[in-house]
């Protein structure tokens, strides 16, 4: 009886998504205007990147890495890493793949940092944003592909969103908790002496939970970078459409190869992010 | 000296909880909290509060934890919403103003001292200091320069580029002090704003807020547990209780005259001699003028008072010295007339508002009375072993 009654009542779960794909569809100008955008920020980091000669590139990239942490160590892994990759011969497909994780990090950092900011304001988005976060980091990233597919059709853009909505949850909370961790007193001290909103935010809590936001960054940055070969799924450029194709031809050397350098982006971006982020040491107590 | 009322406080209330509106008709009712609580949930921060804060002078509101004291102040600012009654300062109601104006009372009128000092730990201490300068838009010079001002007010001024953590608690509270004191405020508001310190900082800190206030004369609302804080500072003092003020006077009517068993306990444990002043237990007088009364006068005098010694004065009442009944007999016996001679002219004084203690080690060294003068040198009455000992006691202080 129950049985049958719960196998014969199947909850329209797929249909509703199926048919709030539709509702989207319906709204072409505004996916041809996120298409636009996306692919106005990726093509900006491809054609910046590509402007310079390799070897300029890598002197200028391992310099900010020296630079960002003063640490002489950091600029050389930099400048070695880099000029593996282009020893290798992997180095447009790397800067293809670098742009497409910064595009997405970009774009997760716009929209993950105001609303992190909105979700530790208020306590209702606080309620509906914390699930929505969740949801959206334990559903199977290939899943975002098909509505992303059949939204932007194939290419950059498809991947970029499909990774911006994977690696966005890091920033949100954890420019929710810099935010929250603020000691009250302070804010209570910035009121006293009649700052406005604003104010508060931008003089006394963005920076005091600068450190926390920088950390949700690098950590959207990994997130973003493990979609690459995902990415390449639907047919963005990069070292991810080599490992795809190595791994449908079982080529041992593409899939070592270009593997090894999504490894060297990784560890290059990882501390470049971090010590931007661990910038003020007068700030350790 | 203190004539106008600064900030005016009437029917003051904060209640928490849900139901703050059938709790306030209970309480206007005279219900007591516990039967407020019990019926509707909501507890009394604040019960009806009034009081005046009169221009210049540092009011301390003291009560031990719990009794609403820090709730109290912030209602002043509206850092907390009232539940109900008003606070005007400067004749103006803060209690009814839009935020934007609120804003502008907080930026320009009153300012706040915390008790963890709530420095911004990644600004220099003069961008600490400058912080109410830049909220109001100040141009980068003219608030550096205002900071660097009060730094210098406290004494700090070496320590502009350095960050708060690198500083001792109690420069870190010099810090909060000009952060606040950088606005020029008509008032300041400090919460308990020493009792993070040491002791012997503690004291150093009230010793400069007092000399600071000397020369600035701002109107200070000042919290505090500590009733040595309280008595050392305050030139009125309200004890606060339940959310209540249970009493408010000068500190001396508070030690003298406690008008119910809850101030009686709360100030057993004092220390009287820091509180009370010479002008307090000093005995009337007796003297001879110079001049007018000659070597024999005075040591019938003496005679007839059953006194040793005798203060004499010039024809202006100004002290000029003391002669004993010793010297005096012998100056008679010798034949001597001159009074002037025999005069010692170094003899132990102090002036009116010497607190007690200070005068001990005085008393137990002399032979004769101390004198207390007024700022003229005036001679305006004695002290004797026996007084101090006795107001010590808490008894035979002159009632005002």
């Amino acid at each position: 009886m129950i049985q049958d009654f719960i196998e014969n009542h199947k909850l329209p779960v797929g249909e509703t998504a199926e048919w709030l794909v539709d509702v989207i569809k319906s709204f072409p100008g505004l996916l041809n205007g996120i298409r636009s955008v996306i692919l106005w920020i990726y093509t900006g980091f491809e054609s910046f990147f590509l402007f310079f000669p390799p070897w300029l590139l890598i002197i200028i990239i391992a310099t900010i890495a020296y630079w960002s942490a003063k640490k002489v160590n950091l600029g050389l892994l930099t400048l070695l890493g880099l000029l593996l990759i282009w020893n290798l011969g992997y180095w447009e497909n790397m800067i293809y793949t670098l742009s497409l994780v910064l595009s997405s990090a970009l774009a997760a950092i716009l929209v993950g940092i105001p609303l992190g900011i909105w979700t530790a304001k208020s306590k209702i988005m606080y309620r509906i944003v914390t699930p929505v976060l969740d949801f959206m980091q334990t559903m199977p990233a290939f899943v975002y592909l098909i509505p992303v597919v059949t939204f932007f059709s194939i290419g950059e853009v498809p991947g970029i969103i499909a990774s911006f909505i994977f690696a966005m949850p890091p920033t949100v909370r954890l420019t929710t908790l810099g935010i929250q961790q603020v000691p009250a007193e302070l804010v209570e001290a910035a009121n006293a002496f009649g700052t406005t909103s604003v104010q508060q935010l931008f003089k006394v809590e963005i920076p005091l939970a600068k450190k926390t936001i920088m950390a949700g960054i690098n950590q959207t940055i990994m997130l973003a970078l493990s979609m690459v070969v995902i990415a390449s799924m639907v047919g963005a450029k990069g070292l991810g459409r080599d490992i795809f194709i190595a791994v449908s031809q079982i080529q041992v050397k593409i899939g070592v190869e270009a593997g090894l350098c999504i490894v060297i982006l990784a560890i290059l971006l990882d501390r470049i992010t971090q010590s931007f982020g661990n910038r003020e040491p007068k700030l350790n107590k | 000296m203190f004539m106008k009322a600064k900030i005016k406080v009437s029917r003051l209330t904060k209640i928490y909880g849900r139901q703050t509106k059938q709790a306030l008709s209970l309480l206007s009712q005279g219900k007591s909290k516990e039967e407020i609580l019990k019926e509707t949930g909501c507890t009394i921060g604040v019960n009806q509060v009034d009081f005046e804060v009169r221009e210049g002078e540092i009011f301390v509101i003291m009560g031990l934890s719990g009794s609403g004291k820090s709730t109290l102040i912030r209602l002043i600012n509206r850092l907390i919403e009232p539940t109900s009654g008003s606070v005007y300062v400067d004749g103006e109601e803060i209690t009814k103003l839009n935020p934007e104006r609120l804003r502008n009372v907080r930026r320009k009128k009153m300012s706040m001292v915390f008790q963890k000092f709530a420095l911004f730990p990644h600004r220099t201490v003069l961008e600490n200091v400058a912080f109410g300068l830049e909220i109001q838009k100040k141009a980068k010079e003219e608030r550096y320069q205002k900071a660097m001002d009060a730094l210098r007010l406290v004494g700090l001024q070496d320590y502009a580029s350095q960050f708060p953590h690198q500083l001792s608690g109690g420069m870190q509270q010099r810090v909060g002090l000009a952060r606040a004191l950088a606005n020029d405020p008509d008032v300041l508001l400090m919460d308990e704003a020493f009792s993070a310190l040491d002791p012997l900082i503690k004291k150093d800190m009230q010793d400069e807020l007092l000399e600071l206030q000397g020369r600035m004369k701002k109107t200070i609302v000042f919290i505090t547990h500590d009733l040595d804080e309280a008595l050392r500072i305050g030139d009125r003092i309200g004890l606060m209780k339940d959310g209540s003020i249970v009493q408010l006077g000068t500190p001396e009517e508070i030690l003298m005259k406690p008008n119910n068993e809850y101030v009686q306990r709360f100030v057993e444990g004092v220390d009287f001699s820091k509180v009370i002043t010479a002008s307090r237990v000093m005995k009337r007088a007796e003297s001879i003028t110079l001049g007018k009364d000659g070597i024999r006068v005075a040591l019938k005098r003496m005679k007839n008072l059953g006194l040793s010694s005798i203060f004499v004065v010039d024809r202006n009442k100004r002290l000029v010295g003391a002669i004993t009944a010793e010297k005096a007999a012998a100056a008679i016996q010798s034949g001597s007339e001159d009074l002037e001679s025999l005069l010692e002219k170094n003899v132990p004084q102090t002036d009116m508002d010497t607190p007690l203690y200070e005068l001990f080690e005085e008393a137990a060294v002399t032979t004769i009375p101390i004198a207390v003068v007024d700022h003229e040198r005036r001679l305006r009455g004695v002290i004797v072993r026996g007084a101090i000992l006795a107001a010590l006691s808490g008894n035979g202080v002159r009632k005002t």
